[in-house]
């Protein structure tokens, strides 16, 4: 059957099997690796994306499911100013070690922040309550995410991105 | 990799389209919501349907409608919503503290009433949330839609009144005044299903009694109310000994099983404790309704 959705602004029409996962079509048919696949049960969420600006998880939803919808991934973060403040956040905070769980940490914030620009540490630890880290024991992501409450308007340069 | 069995896949923009899918693709068509149930179940094929009919498109089954004395809930709205709802909140504060628990938030995006009371997991909040709120549950079919009581829709475990070729389209829950309700539930992280949960909802009067009465718990393997505690309760005004009472009545009706989040002793144990949490918010909050209408 044929989907057609926006992906990180850009409309796409593919063919798919109806039961192909979005986590799937987008990593496999899309080649957008940047969504993490992992427990296939809808526990880990480190395949969570935003459809229409909620975050999901891409396991457990089908491609022909999110037909006719908007979906962001983390390859979607960074826009013409660069970086996203998350992105940031995550860099100067050490909200990532092993970096599995990020991409969908991150957009989980991005969601979090576009409709409370300024959580408190209970507000971000229970957003990101669905997603697993194992690394940095959520502390510095926690953290991470405050930076970016604190610095909205952070646009990073070319500099700043590969220092 | 867990992937579904092939499956054909159609999509309904109403309630007639997808009982018209239904009804032109048999006993092996099911319909998807939040697929939070579904899809996990697919993988593992426990389920193999062929042919998955997505409801999400179908907008008039989206909606929480305040109306005299009721509020409507629409089958496909998400826990997010009943949880950022206001309305939900103040009329009915234990539809917020089950959701709070449901899940997890992400889940909680996608995830519907219809298809929690539909799938029907001895583990899931909502059965015991409506059955202590007395809710009914409206369900659609080929000759039209008929409204059936908590108790007559909630067959037990994964069985419910509503036949395959039909769907759960509104669950009704009657405005009481002088109700307060409340749950809470034990688990083991978030995310988890309960290892044990109680909801209770009391009438007071303006004297101060309960008038009415309702206990229910979750994973706790009691279909249905726990009529011996609510018994105790109606026509005595809320105290500490009462609570204790209703409780310990409400543990005995239970009938836990041993697994992996417990054994019976400490569910036992759980549904004692719960109940008495529970019936002490909701007096509270029925305390709280009283003496604003009242004042």
């Amino acid at each position: 059957m044929q989907v057609t959705m926006t992906v990180n602004g850009a409309e796409v029409t593919r063919d798919v099997e109806p039961r192909q996962l979005l986590v799937h079509f987008l990593r496999e048919t899309l080649g957008l690796t940047g969504t993490h696949w992992g427990c296939d049960t809808s526990n880990c969420g480190t395949c969570v994306v935003l459809v229409d600006g909620l975050p999901v998880k891409s396991c457990t939803q089908l491609a022909a499911m999110t037909s006719g919808h908007e979906v962001r991934t983390v390859e979607g973060l960074a826009g013409g100013a660069g970086l996203d403040p998350v992105q940031q956040g995550f860099m100067a905070e050490h909200g990532l070690q092993c970096g599995f769980c990020t991409p969908g940490m991150m957009l989980t914030a991005r969601a979090l922040l576009d409709r409370d620009p300024d959580p408190d540490e209970a507000t971000i630890r229970e957003a990101i309550s669905g997603q697993i880290c194992r690394c940095t024991g959520y502390a510095t992501i926690v953290r991470s995410v405050r930076w970016a409450a604190e610095h909205p308007a952070a646009a990073a340069t070319d500099q700043e991105v590969t220092a | 990799m867990q992937v579904p069995a092939p499956f054909d896949y159609a999509r309904a923009t109403s309630v007639a389209e997808a009982l018209e899918l239904l009804e032109r693709h048999g006993e092996e068509a099911r319909l998807v919501a939040g697929g939070h149930s579904l899809l996990p179940m697919m993988k593992l094929r426990l389920a193999r349907p062929d042919w998955v009919v997505d409801i999400n498109d179908v907008a008039e089954l989206r909606h929480i409608t305040e109306e005299p004395g009721r509020l409507r809930v629409g089958a496909l709205t998400r826990h997010a919503e009943l949880l950022g709802s206001e309305v939900v909140g103040r009329l009915f504060p234990i539809v917020h503290d089950a959701e709070r628990v449901i899940a997890d938030p992400v889940v909680r995006n996608r995830g519907t009433i219809g298809g929690s009371l539909a799938q029907a997991d001895p583990a899931e909040d909502l059965t015991t949330v409506c059955d202590v709120l007395r809710a009914e549950v409206v369900i659609a079919g080929r000759d039209g839609e008929r409204v059936v009581a908590m108790p007559e829709f909630h067959r037990g475990p994964y069985e419910t009144a509503c036949a395959q070729d039909e769907i759960v389209t509104e669950v009704r829950f009657p405005v009481r005044a002088g109700q307060g309700s409340a749950y809470e539930k034990v688990e083991r992280r978030v995310g988890d299903w309960a290892v044990a949960a109680a909801g209770a909802a009391l009438v007071l009067d303006d004297g101060g009694a309960i008038t009415e009465a309702a206990v229910g718990l979750t994973a706790l393997g009691l279909e249905g109310l726990a009529v011996e505690a609510a018994a105790v309760l109606v026509g005595q005004r809320p105290d500490e000994a009462l609570f204790a009472e209703a409780a310990r009545l409400a543990a005995a009706a239970s009938a836990p099983v041993e697994d992996g989040r417990g054994p019976v002793d400490y569910k036992r144990h759980l549904a004692d404790e719960l109940t008495r949490r529970v019936l002490r918010t909701a007096a509270a909050r029925a305390g709280a309704l009283t003496a604003v209408q009242g004042g």
